[in-house]
């Protein structure tokens, strides 16, 4: 169904773009930049734009985009409150007064600061200075960016994703104050509790200690699932293509382990037994680099780019009934596009299980590591 | 990697860390632990079902080895029983038949006893009888005697005659 959707989405944005596209001409002429925030896509480069676009997090919640026929780009959603920590101290306003721009060219002005938003990130420009200079490589030269608390897009997706769960497995919980086994929608989620409890915890950390972790690796499990597949949704999350999200999932695992490493796990990791005296404190930094950087950076750089990766093959794969229109004709390059997005679809709905399995898998792992207590030798 | 780091929101990470904070604890509290303990509380409970079932087995296998056994215990009595009856039955059968026999020879002694002594209280009566007859022959013949000597003789001879006769 989802698969479905978005790619009807899509197709609904690609056919109004096409239908449109002699209107837009004059005006995109006119503006000069194009308009990469829910505009046509008609070129190479406009695709790569808007792939690049959605990839990051964004300030409203657009649905689709639409021009009128006087040539108006009409955008349909909503805008998120935007929250910001700046010099002056907290500024909040909410993202539709930035009216969709993503250039840096309409400024809000608040507290007397200056804020606009180039390339989905919001800008404090130095006091004094009327606009947002640039450099050749488009960079702001007189601005700088406030600690960003806004509720995104993203952070509307986390929100609604711990909604999810809690809604769902808080519902789950009750019922098993009146019956044994769950009805309804509570005999799909137990199995996969189930699932998580005795295919990855239980097998990797261990009989005795399992049972502290498994609020940590239901929670993380469910979340990166839920979000991974709300990303294949219409709705067009990216959150857990979010470096800053995975970065802080990896973080908690990462202090997870570290804090409640046995005795023998600081043993073997700061002063390895059986080895050379020469050798112990090479390898205590080894281990040490292992256990603080490099776990979890395999861990948030996999979820990261196996999630970012996906959604930019399928964004592109949905683009080839634009790009290759004209090698192809319409037709083909459209049934093109619509088979193979949908097979990688298909794949994406693996791939969202599959790195939440394996976040959880390798959390517990690590886990399993740090709490193992060896038998002495 | 630059691109990387420039990807990397802090304001996102932050609100991720609350949020993520914040929603550990939620469902800890309100959903895994509820779910958990109750999963396992129904996975032992499962399990001591089981393995009362399996006692129950058991107990079922035994009580129905004790039941065969005490089938075969009842029916080697019977048997036993059977035969004992059988035994007796013909040692009772064969006391009778000599008991039947003793009392059946009694009986006919007796019964010829009783017969003989019949015959002697008959026999006695009959000549009590005939010495009453001849009694009153002789007072007939006493009271004729004053009429007609001849005709006297005849009766006493006819008197005779009859009583021959019985």
């Amino acid at each position: 169904m989802k698969v479905a959707q978005k790619t009807i989405k899509f197709l609904t944005i690609a056919v109004i773009a096409i239908i449109t596209s002699t209107t837009f001409a004059s005006e995109a002429g006119e503006k000069g930049q194009p308009q990469s925030d829910g505009g046509q896509v008609n070129t190479q480069a406009e695709v790569k734009a808007y792939i690049k676009h959605h990839l990051k997090d964004s300030h409203d919640f657009t649905l689709f985009s639409y021009s009128t026929d006087a040539g108006e780009r009409k955008h349909f959603g909503f805008p998120l409150p935007v929250i910001l920590w700046s010099s002056e101290g907290l500024v909040a306003f909410m993202s539709s007064e930035f009216h969709h721009n993503d250039d840096g060219h309409v400024l809000v002005e608040k507290k007397g600061l200056k804020f606009a938003k180039i390339h989905s990130k919001i800008y404090e420009i130095e006091k004094g200075a009327v606009a947002v200079s640039f450099d050749k490589s488009e960079h702001a030269t007189n601005a700088q960016k406030p600690l960003d608390l806004s509720i995104t897009k993203s952070v509307v997706g986390i929100l609604f994703a711990g909604f999810l769960m809690l809604f769902g497995f808080s519902r789950l919980a009750r019922q098993y104050k009146s019956r044994e086994v769950p009805r309804g929608f509570g005999r799909v989620l137990e199995p996969l509790v189930i699932y998580v409890r005795d295919e990855i915890a239980r097998p990797n950390i261990g009989e005795k200690k399992y049972k502290k972790f498994m609020g940590f690796l239901l929670t993380v499990f469910f979340f990166i699932w839920i979000l991974n597949l709300l990303g294949l949704t219409p709705l067009g999350f990216n959150v857990t293509g979010q470096i800053a999200v995975t970065v802080c999932l990896a973080l908690f695992t990462m202090v997870i382990y570290m804090t409640n490493g046995s005795k023998d796990f600081w043993a073997h990791t700061l002063w390895m037994p059986g080895v050379p005296y020469i050798l112990r404190p090479v390898l205590a930094v080894i281990e040490l680099a292992g256990f603080v950087l490099i776990k979890p950076f395999s861990l948030l750089v996999r979820l990261f780019a196996n999630i970012t990766a996906g959604h930019f093959v399928v964004m592109s794969l949905i683009a080839l009934m634009v790009t290759m229109k004209e090698a192809f004709g319409p037709v083909a390059s459209t049934g093109m596009s619509l088979v193979l997005a949908l097979f990688i679809m298909v794949i994406e709905i693996l791939v969202a299980f599959l790195q939440a399995f394996i976040f959880t898998m390798l959390s517990s792992l690590f886990i399993g590591m740090a709490v193992e207590e060896h038998e002495h030798h | 990697m630059e691109t990387l780091l420039n990807d990397f929101s802090p304001g996102l990470f932050v609100m991720q860390i609350v949020i993520l904070i914040i929603l550990l604890f939620l469902m800890k509290k309100f959903a895994w632990k509820p779910i958990l303990n109750s999963l396992e509380e129904r996975e032992t409970g499962i399990e001591e079902a089981l393995a009362a079932a399996e006692n129950a087995r058991k107990e079922m296998q035994n009580l129905q080895a004790d039941n065969e056994r005490l089938i075969k215990e009842a029916r080697a009595e019977r048997e036993e029983i059977m035969k004992e009856a059988r035994s007796i039955s013909d040692v009772l059968i064969a006391t009778a038949k000599e008991d039947a026999k003793e009392v059946t020879s009694g009986l006919i002694e007796k019964a010829q006893l009783v017969i003989n002594q019949e015959k002697q209280a008959a026999l006695a009566e009959i000549k009590k009888s005939v010495a009453e007859l001849s009694i009153g022959i002789a007072e007939t013949v006493i009271k004729k005697e004053l009429s007609n000597k001849k005709e006297q003789l005849a009766l006493v001879e006819e008197l005779l005659n009859d009583v021959t006769l019985n």
